[in-house]
């Protein structure tokens, strides 16, 4: 497969590979994919208090693409608030990468992830948000 | 005896080319796909060389030297593939390759026979070309018996003979199959065969050369052999035909009538050269090249094994052709994995490696679970393999393991005791 260097590049040197403490009440976890598919990837993002993506960490079990877009995709949520990182799409994973047409399934999960972990997050502090709108 | 651990000198398959054997680091990239094909050796080359400019007559021409020297050469060649199968000369046709060879096999066999005889036995395991002959006869109205493998990869002979009927005509079963290496037992299965009055043919592409054949002592009735599976050229190989008793077959392809009518068209020349010298040398040398694969390739399987946990070997090991490794690296993508190992040059049976997104049909028949199919590479080492070459692939192969196992999350669940059969996937 004739990989963009941008790919090479988030294979070589994936950005933010890691793990964030699933109970921590700041901490969004999405876990998309399945291992009979060859796709799982776990990524988990940090929340401030001011709304921001603080931090972001990603593990993948999956082909160069897989690993490559949800590289990115820890990337490109840090700094960004929660409806700002829903917003990101697929198709800017696809492109940023080059991905090949057979390979675009993978951006397609690492969005999956991004929205994953933001519902997570949201879930986890459902019941304190409704008590604050009381 | 002792093993010689070198390899054939004169020849570097990897990267750029050196003299001689010994040289310490490896050429790069390194070759590991030797079921995939093989590097013409040179003495093949040689041999083949004369045949373009030299003796390039027309080996049907009867009337003038060209067309004998050029005759004398295939004749030559036929007799040298016959010898290394134990066949007759005059059981030997060419064909472009194994591919042709099979599709000749199966449909010539059924279309001659179809007014009696209606029914095909096969296996699951079978290399696409017989798969897909297969299906083109099913939808001619041909019925087809795809018997299942063990875990191992083989066949059960109980189920063999329990699929036989009075309208089976061949039974189409592979010597060696090419993702992993597993051997049939084909002296039982043509004893089957030989009683019950049916065709025993088997695609022995990548059996020639490296486990002994003999077409009488195995009971078989036609053979399918490649040329650039054995360190010959490619776009040429062989099917071997029985004449007592006689096989029928209809022939592919009409023309001229050559091979005997069953197989028309001017012969290549330099390419049955090669494929007939690349026998002769295979002949010679088996014996001392399975004893130095398998050293290498057990040292190989081995020195895994003890740096990395949760490997599993795909098919049988006692089975199987030393050339073949099929290994499944738990909680590592195969793609992502030879990403990983740039320098090597091997395959997968990772579905994200295939055009079709799906995971090997042949791991998937011996029963292994698709996230394990996933994971899985095939290592193939030949006669030009050096014992650096396997140290420094399997020094690369540990590495990138560990570093793909630290980035899976599959592998931090399996740490933490997480069983991850238990986790309701989303399916996408």
């Amino acid at each position: 497969m004739a990989y963009s260097n941008q790919l090479l590049d988030h294979y070589d040197n994936p950005r933010n590979v890691g793990t964030l403490d699933k109970g921590d009440d700041t901490v969004g976890t999405g876990l998309v994919g399945a291992p009979a598919c060859g796709d799982v990837m776990k990524l988990q993002i940090k929340v401030g208090a001011d709304g921001r993506i603080e931090d972001a960490k990603f593990k993948t079990f999956g082909c160069g693409s897989a690993i490559a877009s949800s590289s990115l995709a820890t990337e490109w949520v840090k700094g960004k608030t929660l409806a700002e990182a829903e917003q990101i799409k697929n198709t800017q994973i696809a492109q940023e990468l080059s991905l090949p047409p057979v390979k675009i399934h993978c951006s397609v999960l690492a969005e999956d992830a991004i929205k994953a972990a933001i519902k997570d997050y949201r879930e986890k502090h459902k019941s304190s948000d409704s008590k604050a709108a009381e | 005896m002792s093993v010689n651990k070198t390899a054939q000198s004169g020849v570097n398959v990897n990267g750029s080319s050196v003299s001689g054997s010994g040289t310490n680091q490896p050429h790069l990239p390194i070759y590991l796909d030797y079921q995939a094909t093989t590097p013409c050796d040179p003495r093949v080359v040689e041999a083949m060389l004369p045949y373009f400019t030299e003796k390039f007559g027309n080996p049907h021409s009867r009337n003038h030297s060209f067309g004998w020297d050029a005759e004398e050469g295939v004749e030559k060649a036929r007799r040298q593939v016959a010898s290394i199968i134990g066949a007759d000369e005059k059981e030997v046709i060419f064909t472009s390759g194994a591919t042709e060879s099979n599709n000749l096999a199966l449909k010539g066999v059924a279309h001659f026979h179809k007014d009696k005889k209606n029914h095909i036995i096969t296996t699951v395991t079978e290399h696409k070309c017989i798969l897909d002959s297969c299906r083109h006869l099913e939808m001619e109205g041909f019925k087809v018996t795809y018997l299942p493998v063990q875990q191992n990869g083989l066949i059960d002979l109980e189920q063999l003979k329990a699929a036989i009927t009075d309208k089976t005509v061949i039974v189409s079963i592979m010597a060696v199959n090419n993702e992993i290496g597993v051997i049939q037992p084909l002296a039982e299965i043509g004893k089957i065969c030989r009683e019950r009055g049916v065709y025993f043919h088997t695609d022995a592409a990548q059996a020639v050369g490296k486990i002994p054949l003999d077409v009488n002592a195995m009971n078989i009735d036609m053979m399918s052999i490649s040329g650039h599976k054995i360190y010959g050229p490619k776009g040429v190989g062989a099917l071997y035909v029985r004449r007592k008793p006689r096989v029928r077959l209809e022939a592919l392809i009409h023309g001229g009538g050559q091979e005997r009518g069953m197989r028309s068209g001017t012969l290549p020349t330099p390419l049955c050269v090669g494929l007939g010298e690349a026998c002769a040398i295979a002949e010679r040398e088996m014996g001392a090249e399975v004893e130095r694969l398998k050293y290498l390739r057990d040292r190989m399987y081995n020195k895994i094994k003890e740096q990395l946990p949760e490997v599993y070997l795909n098919g049988d090991l006692e089975q199987r052709i030393p050339g073949n490794l099929n290994i499944s690296f738990a909680y590592v993508e195969g793609e992502g994995l030879m990403m990983g190992i740039k320098d090597l040059a091997v395959s997968s049976g990772s579905a994200c490696t295939s055009a079709s997104l799906e995971p090997s049909y042949v791991l998937r028949a011996l029963g292994v679970e698709e996230e394990l199919a996933h994971t899985s590479l095939r290592l193939g080492i030949g006669r030009f393999t050096t014992e650096q070459d396997v140290d420094y692939a399997v020094e690369h192969i540990v590495q990138s393991v560990n570093r793909l196992r630290a980035m899976s999350p599959l592998w931090e669940m399996a740490q933490e005791g997480i069983d991850i059969k238990s986790i309701q996937w989303a399916e996408h």
